[in-house]
């Protein structure tokens, strides 16, 4: 809905208020930051020798990119696997026989609800124990693992939820030419529901990307990881987390605008929607828009 | 063969104060006596001609992330700890360009022997009854303390005795800490944090009053260059930590990396490793249990 | 040891529920603080004021794209142990606020989102009609529009209110060692060989608080869907 109804524009007075109000705040708000650098100055963190180390190639090539590039390489195996494991569990809740949609639905309600941090540390310490892989494999493989049960059970939700949000003449339309049940599907709303699922998909790229930091608590030499080792070599760990903080907004960002556009571009090749759902962070996006 | 050389070795270094497989890893005597003394105390760098007999190359563990004993930066190596294995394994006949270093995270340590991923772990590695029941040790070759990091000019902390009311930083899942409550200071708070760089960094701001865990590990964060000088180690160390090369139990290495200890220590490495390690923070090791000399092998 | 044998010596010597209980308090806590600002922040995106907007975006843009480990330790690392933020002298009590105000601030930024969402299902011809009324923008916002929009957003929301329980074991980031991850963590380093065992009653756990959630706000929002 659009916003401009909520209100009447802003007249002279109103305009008035407003820009008095937005000088006031901006007042205060550039006095707290005022009052944060200050702080931050008495404890020394804004000494040039700690920002410097930042910029130097040392830095880049050493940490920054090797964990960066540990981050994205988790991410995309992640995300892989996550589509696969998607599909399978997404059209097992659909098939035709129902103890298929029973165990499916067991299968993602119960890595739906676990925390995905859980099962990083659980598979870090068991594999080990388990002896099943090089330990040096150990916290890539349980970061992947974790990752791919986590959102492939949220992709599997998507591929149900994008099949049963086409409308239904979609299904009406397949049946009257026809089709069975299984062609209706295959032929007909499954494509559909994979474009509209495009964009939730590339948002949940940005879901893996961020919850394949908590490998840093389990040793995964991820962004994170790598960035504090390296505030830990130079003394400036703040500011080593502020580059972290920002190179991380800065992608995720990137992807999400990415998404929007995505998603206006294909609302023409399908009659599902594909508006990126609302999979707050971990959540779930089963419902996504209530219409 | 590898016996007699090392004899020589060690015969050579107390004659000529110059060894063949030391030359990289330092030459204590002649930097006392000559201003101009050949290598630098730090490094041991730059591969030694002499490092040769082993065959195919070494898997070494050590600790990734903890500077001053074991620290990756890019493809260099830096710490007491990759300096002990560097010299233990120049002695066994591989030079740098043979050794592999592996991330040897503590709860991996016994895994990766028992699975045969490393031929030996440098990575401040205590020696334990219940760790030999799975793996063995040669060593130990350093024998560390639980204690304190405090700032350099704290006077009031010389002990874990006097942090009752003080706050107190540790790594998240550690027991240093919590032991330390429970037995030595019970009103004591305590910070749990990711890594020991994140209680130094609380630490030099003042929330905490001091960090717990080993002299050596503090000793080496306080030493790297950006903390030089901030802060100290209490030194009166409150536990005994022997730290061992773990090797598996079917390795049959154990005397020769104790003889290489032995060397390392008399010929004055491993003094200049420790001490380059540890510069600028006024830490000496235990000095009753220092140098250890290394228990028989099983 | 049988089955039942090692599930009676995990609970005997750990006390697992205790861990549980951290994360639910945490979750409490952290969801009322979310709401609220999240709900602010939503209203803040479709307010007439240009500066407030563009607050309300930045803050999103910022705090949905920051992992919420990273987040956790500015808090511990930044505003704590630099600006000397304390909220009480006893560390335990300390750290367990500036868990829940990290949780609080990372979810609000999906609690504006779902409010938004939920303004997006309310009908055009509501706001006129309120305008039309002349009904000026808090108080069309506050009586006509919000009920709404918190209809239409309680799935949602939901969905970040189980996100929420979930991402309280992150708050092991912030030196809050009694939750349940940590627990977890401290049961398996002492007891290796019941890895799978110890995994299951904390999975279980989290299955036992999340599902009910799941099933409560899905049929709540069948229940208060405005039908149109």
């Amino acid at each position: 809905m659009s916003q401009a109804v909520l209100f009447d524009t802003p007249g002279p007075r109103a305009r008035r208020t407003i820009l008095v109000a937005n000088v006031v705040g901006g007042l205060v708000a550039a006095g707290i930051v005022a009052l944060v650098l200050w702080k931050l100055g008495q404890e020394g963190q804004l000494e040039a020798s700690r920002w410097t180390s930042l910029f130097t190639s040392r830095a880049w090539t050493n940490f920054f990119l090797p964990g960066l590039q540990n981050t994205i390489v988790a991410a995309l195996y992640s995300v892989v696997l996550a589509i696969v494991f998607g599909l399978v569990f997404g059209l097992g809740r659909l098939a035709p026989l129902a103890p298929v949609r029973w165990v499916a639905g067991i299968v993602v309600e119960f890595f739906r609800a676990v925390p995905v941090l859980i099962m990083m540390i659980a598979l870090w310490i068991g594999l080990g124990y388990a002896d099943v892989l090089p330990p040096a494999d150990l916290p890539l493989v349980s970061v992947v693992v974790a990752l791919t049960l986590y959102n492939g059970s949220i992709i599997a939700e998507l591929v149900r939820s994008g099949v049963f949000g086409l409308p239904k003449g979609q299904r009406e339309a397949a049946a009257a030419v026809g089709m069975t049940h299984n062609q209706s599907l295959r032929l007909v709303e499954l494509p559909q529901a994979l474009i509209a699922m495009l964009p939730s998909l590339m948002s949940q790229f940005v879901v893996i990307l961020k919850d394949s930091a908590l490998g840093s608590i389990i040793t995964f030499n991820e962004f994170l990881q790598l960035s504090r080792q390296f505030g830990a070599a130079e003394g400036n760990m703040l500011q080593a987390l502020v580059v972290c903080a920002l190179v991380f907004i800065l992608i995720n960002w990137m992807l999400t605008k990415l998404a929007d556009l995505v998603a206006r571009r294909l609302s023409r090749r399908t009659a599902g929607s594909t508006r990126p759902q609302l999979t707050a962070d971990n959540t779930g996006a089963v419902v996504g828009e209530v219409r | 063969m590898r016996n007699v050389r090392s004899v020589f070795a060690l015969a050579a270094v107390a004659a000529l104060s110059l060894a063949a497989c030391t030359t990289d890893a330092g030459n204590p005597d002649a930097s006392e006596t000559t201003t101009d003394g050949g290598s630098e105390a730090t490094s041991s760098d730059g591969a030694s001609a002499d490092c040769t007999g082993g065959e195919g190359s070494l898997r070494i563990g050590i600790k990734f992330d903890q500077p001053g004993l074991g620290f990756q930066d890019g493809s260099d190596y830096t710490g007491f700890d990759v300096d002990v294995a560097k010299y233990v394994a120049c002695e066994l006949g591989y030079g740098e360009d043979a050794i592999e270093f592996v991330s040897a995270p503590s709860a991996q340590r016994e895994n990766m022997l028992q699975t045969g991923q490393v031929d030996m772990i440098f990575a401040t590695y205590s020696i334990t009854d219940a760790r030999k029941e799975v793996v063995s040790f040669a060593g130990p070759y350093f024998v560390a303390g639980q204690d304190l990091l405090v700032l350099a000019d704290n006077e009031d902390i010389t002990g874990p005795e006097d942090l009752n009311g003080k706050n107190l930083c540790s790594v998240t899942g550690s027991t240093s800490a919590q032991k330390v409550k429970d037995t030595l200071a019970s009103e004591v708070q305590l910070l749990e944090q990711p890594g020991y760089a994140d209680c130094v960094t609380v630490l030099e701001s003042g929330q905490v009053d001091a960090v717990t865990t080993d002299d050596i590990i503090l000793a080496g964060l306080a030493a790297t260059p950006a903390n030089s000088g901030k802060f100290k180690v209490v030194g009166n160390p409150f536990s005994e930590e022997n730290y061992g090369v773990g090797i598996p139990q079917d390795s049959d290495r154990c005397e020769d990396i104790n003889t290489a200890i032995t060397k390392m220590i008399d010929d004055g490495a491993w003094e200049e490793a420790v001490t380059a390690n540890t510069e600028g923070t006024g830490y000496t090791p235990n000095a009753e249990l220092n140098p250890p000399t290394p228990a028989a092998c099983a | 040891m049988n089955l039942f044998e090692q599930v009676g010596f995990l609970f005997s010597s750990y006390n697992i529920p205790a861990a549980f209980w951290v994360n639910i308090q945490l979750t409490f806590w952290a969801a009322i603080g979310a709401l609220v600002l999240g709900t602010a922040l939503g209203v803040m995106r479709v307010s007439p004021v240009p500066s407030l907007r563009w607050l309300g975006t930045s803050y999103v843009t910022i705090f949905r794209n920051t992992p919420l480990t990273v987040i956790m330790l500015f808090g511990v690392l930044g505003v704590w142990s630099q600006l000397k933020i304390t909220f009480s002298q006893d560390f335990t009590v300390n750290f367990f606020i500036y868990a829940v105000v990290g949780l609080g601030l990372y979810h609000a930024a999906f609690v504006c989102e779902a409010v938004r969402s939920g303004i997006n299902t309310v009908p055009l011809g509501q706001a006129e009609a309120a305008r039309a009324i002349g009904l000026p923008f808090i108080p069309a916002a506050r009586l006509v529009l919000l009920p709404q929009a918190f209809r239409g957003a309680v799935a949602p929301l939901g969905n970040v209110l189980i996100a929420l329980i979930k991402n309280s074991t992150v708050a092991a980031a912030a030196s809050v060692a009694t939750e349940t991850s940590s627990v977890m963590r401290a049961m398996i380093d002492q007891n290796g060989n019941l890895v799978v065992l110890i995994f299951m009653i904390f999975a279980v756990g989290y299955v036992i608080l999340v599902v009910p959630v799941g099933v409560l706000t899905t049929s709540l929002s069948r229940k208060l869907a405005v039908s149109r």
